[in-house]
């Protein structure tokens, strides 16, 4: 049964959009799928590798920008963005590889921070090329529909999950846990740990990519502060990943349901709705103190554990 | 000619400039250094200081440099609550994912701005101080000076009370037996544990002062700057940019790479343009990462060495 959960899932995802849901039922689902991709590539870098990253943003914008600017400077579909933000992203992460990876803990993360905040200056400052603060603006959508953008989206989610099952399952993903584990005794086991942080770079770094393309052509409307933000798209993707579960299969599709559902509750409140990063924050903090692991990793059913103990001696010693 | 009174009116505002920088940074390296935690919330309690003077001048009409007295006090007990009641109980939390410290300053910053903006709402706003606009000049000093220089009087005496306050913390850091067991709490925990320093009680002094000298800094850039609740984030990238210029931890590193961002920065703000002065800051970084991942501190340790 569980091995045939993430076909269920997928089969169901499929039959959705024609059970005649809303409009807005399809972009919260929409939203959901994107955060999933999103969290899923961050999982890769944050979770596996244990290279915290508080720059995603800058991944996701660049995406979103190469299709905006295929569209804007050689009139061509934005769609091309998708295959073509392949490449750039990978550019860009070797780049951005070569210069934080140097360096190690805390210190990745906020250099990361700092590229996310080049990006978004850059992004405002260039004006002839990503058009500043106007943004780009996509003319003709391709659908009115969702259901189109729906199964785009489903199919590169189903693509994330399947390629990140195949990386960690093979020797790429177990030098990426040792890394996280230890990075000392990784290098001293013979793992060239640069290479393999790089490489859990580019691939976080690209998929991110694909899903900030997606949300150009789906939006049809983005400028820096929307594609460029530190809390609203770097510090939420590690709150999505949190509260599902670093370094889990399903923790960044949880979290991302839980995150998008409950910032449309919250921002619907009539008095609330105004602070609801404060709730965030506020969210952040208990997550860290009483559920570092994540709903899956299954700490949150913590009371359980002397019970699973006793089960398992049982069935070792049987 | 001028050229170079622009050059050196540019050097001038940079150097006042990377004074108050230095400030900031002072506190970031002091809680880095103690508690190799990188404080993401720093700008923002250096955004509250500044709306407790903002209010002390509004309500009550206090200057906003006598206000320092209040807000740091204020600031040294929040800093001392958060590091007691939040960050000491999450390092005891195992979890996969390594900087949890780190990831709960974010979440401490994003509640402080947002509340910021429920309470005061976004609106910039400044404090009408009477000498905001008065300056002095190079030749009220010397009469027959070449080039000629405006230096604006706020900027002057803010500059003066951070160095002031900089060597005062100096003083504690090196001369009193607390500042001393802070400095051995950074070299090395474990030892400092086996000599007796009560570890605990010095991270939440460290993370008290730190907050403390944001807090000043916030007051003494009340004069001269507009405040908005989101104004804590550029300042936290400009504390840890120094940070790293600085050397990580390192307080003499902190007050040199303040000079040099502050400089670095008017000067790509008056010759590039105003929009591009914060890409200057991160090239400046990303420079840094890259030539000399050390910081300025390993340059003073190798002449050190040398000798």
């Amino acid at each position: 049964m569980k091995k045939f959960l993430p076909l269920i899932i997928f089969a169901i995802l499929v039959i959705v959009p024609l059970m005649g849901l809303s409009t807005y039922t399809m972009h919260l689902l929409i939203l959901v799928l994107t955060w999933s991709v999103i969290g899923m590539a961050w999982n890769i870098l944050g979770g596996y590798t244990g290279q915290v990253s508080f720059g995603h943003a800058a991944f996701f914008g660049m995406g979103a920008y190469t299709s905006g600017m295929l569209y804007l400077h050689f009139g061509i579909s934005a769609w091309w963005g998708l295959p073509v933000s392949i490449v750039v992203l990978t550019a860009l992460s070797l780049i951005i590889g070569y210069i934080c990876l140097r360096l190690r803990g805390a210190y990745f993360a906020l250099a990361t921070l700092a590229l996310g905040e080049i990006c978004r200056v850059t992004a405002e400052n260039l004006v002839k090329i990503t058009g500043g603060n106007m943004g780009i603006l996509i003319n003709e959508r391709t659908w009115v529909e969702k259901t189109w953008f729906f199964y785009i989206i489903l199919l590169i989610a189903a693509a994330t999950y399947i390629l990140i099952r195949i990386v960690i399952g093979s020797k790429l993903g177990y030098c990426f846990v040792a890394i996280r584990e230890d990075q000392d005794a990784a290098e001293s086991l013979g793992i060239d740990t640069t290479f393999y942080k790089t490489i859990s770079l580019c691939l976080s770094g690209v998929l991110t990519g694909i899903a900030g393309a997606f949300y150009m052509n789906y939006m049809g409307y983005i400028d820096p502060s929307i594609v460029f933000p530190l809390f609203d798209i770097s510090i939420v993707v590690v709150m999505v990943v949190m509260i599902g579960g670093a370094a889990t299969f399903w923790g960044p599709v949880i979290g991302s349901i839980i995150m998008v559902f409950l910032a449309e509750v919250i921002r619907s409140l009539p008095y609330i709705g105004a602070a609801h990063q404060t709730i965030f924050g506020i969210i952040l903090i208990l997550i860290i103190i009483f559920l570092p692991n994540g709903i899956v990793a299954g700490n949150f059913f913590k009371f359980l554990t002397p019970w699973k103990m006793k089960w398992r001696q049982k069935k070792a010693s049987l | 000619m001028a050229q170079l009174e622009l050059f050196f009116q540019t050097l001038i505002s940079g150097f006042l400039l990377g004074g108050l920088y230095a400030l900031i940074a002072l506190g970031m390296a002091l809680i880095m250094g103690v508690m190799r935690v990188i404080n993401l919330a720093h700008g923002d309690l250096m955004m509250v200081a500044m709306y407790i003077a903002y209010g002390l001048f509004i309500f009550l009409g206090i200057d906003p440099y006598v206000s320092v007295f209040i807000a740091a006090p204020t600031l040294f007990l929040f800093g001392a609550g958060v590091q007691k009641f939040l960050l000491t109980p999450v390092m005891k939390v195992e979890s996969i994912l390594p900087h949890n410290q780190v990831i709960l300053t974010v979440g401490l910053a994003m509640v402080l701005s947002n509340l910021a903006t429920v309470l005061f709402t976004g609106n910039y706003r400044s404090v009408p101080v009477k000498y905001a606009s008065s300056a002095w000049y190079l030749t009220d000093i010397w009469k027959d000076s070449p080039i000629e220089l405006s230096l604006s009087m706020p900027w002057t005496l803010s500059f003066v009370i951070a160095v002031i306050i900089t060597i005062a913390l100096w003083l504690f850091l090196s001369k009193t037996d607390t500042g001393k067991s802070i400095r051995a709490t950074a070299q090395d925990f474990d030892a400092s544990l086996l000599m007796g320093v009560n570890v605990n009680r010095m991270r939440m002094l460290t993370f008290g002062i730190g907050s403390a000298l944001v807090a000043c800094a916030g007051c003494l850039f009340v004069p001269i700057y507009y405040l908005y609740p989101s104004l804590g984030r550029q300042f936290t990238n400009v504390g840890f940019v120094i940070t790293v210029i600085g050397g990580m931890g390192s307080t003499n590193g902190a007050v040199i790479g303040g000079l040099i961002l502050g400089i670095f920065e008017s000067m790509t703000a008056s010759y590039i343009g105003m929009g591009w002065a914060p890409v200057g800051r991160f090239a400046v970084f990303v420079a840094v990462l890259v030539f000399l991942p050390g910081g300025i501190v390993s340059i003073l340790r190798k002449w050190r060495l040398g000798k």
